[in-house]
């Protein structure tokens, strides 16, 4: 399989990362999800990298490292707006955040 | 991972999955992101979900349903995304992509310091501004008053 085999990986971790984050409530499992996304995209770029595809100087995996440190800032981020959310709200679900529409 | 109802035990498959990556990454010839990954995500991140989730989580007496109302309308849009990329990836001829490369650590890291190394300067620079964000928005607004008092 070779470089088929982690691409589709890839695509079904991504697949399942934007399923997650489209249809749960809880807001850190949404948090979750796209750490997951980014991992799925993480491991394609690890495996272009590896079977050499227009990735001189290991820009393939530099990348990857990169992707890594954002999304750990990402989620700093995000979870503590989370925290923040549910401090005043007293739910994590999102469907209840519902202040700006009433 | 994403269908189970208790949130921790999608954490604990959370961690699983970045494991099992950091095991691909290995496998990929790329060492350095596998102990990248082991560090940051199994070392970091899921310690902070985890917390998050202990912060949170009000008890577990009456676990609600945990997807939306729109979750066929989210598992079509996923299953979509799955199929088309899954059939540019197989419908495409790879080539001769068949052996895997090991990256060569020295020129790596000369790699992220000349040609990658406004990335990296940026890339600190950010950090700095998410770790100043997040002290911001989880401090409670009483803690000033009391530092004031």
């Amino acid at each position: 399989m070779g470089l088929q085999g982690y691409l589709v990986v890839s695509a079904i971790l991504f697949g399942i990362g934007m399923f997650g984050f489209l249809a749960r409530r809880n807001a850190i499992l949404m948090l979750i999800s796209i750490e997951l996304m980014l991992n799925a995209v993480n491991l394609s770029l690890v495996a272009f990298n590896a079977y050499d595809y227009y990735s001189p100087n290991d820009s393939g995996a530099i990348f990857a490292l990169l992707v890594m440190a954002v999304a750990a800032a990402e989620a700093t981020v995000g979870l503590a707006l989370v925290i923040a959310i549910i401090r005043t709200r007293q739910t994590p679900e999102v469907d209840e955040y519902s202040d700006l529409k009433e | 991972m994403v269908t189970l109802r208790n949130i921790i035990h999608s954490a604990v498959a959370m961690m699983v999955c970045f494991g099992s990556l950091a095991g691909m990454y290995a496998l990929l010839g790329a060492p350095i992101v596998a102990a990248a990954q082991v560090l940051i995500y199994l070392g970091a991140i899921s310690v902070l979900i985890l917390f998050a989730i202990m912060l949170t989580q009000a008890g577990d007496a009456n676990l609600p349903s945990p997807f939306h109302r729109q979750v066929w309308a989210a598992a079509v849009a996923a299953l979509v995304v799955v199929g088309l990329i899954g059939w540019a990836v197989t419908a495409t001829d790879w080539g001769n992509a068949t052996v895997v490369v090991a990256i060569v650590l020295n020129t790596m890291a000369a790699a992220i310091f000349t040609d990658y190394a406004l990335p990296f300067e940026i890339l600190s620079l950010l950090l700095l501004v998410a770790i100043i964000g997040a002290i911001y928005l989880a401090r409670r607004p009483e803690d000033d008053e009391r530092a004031n008092s």
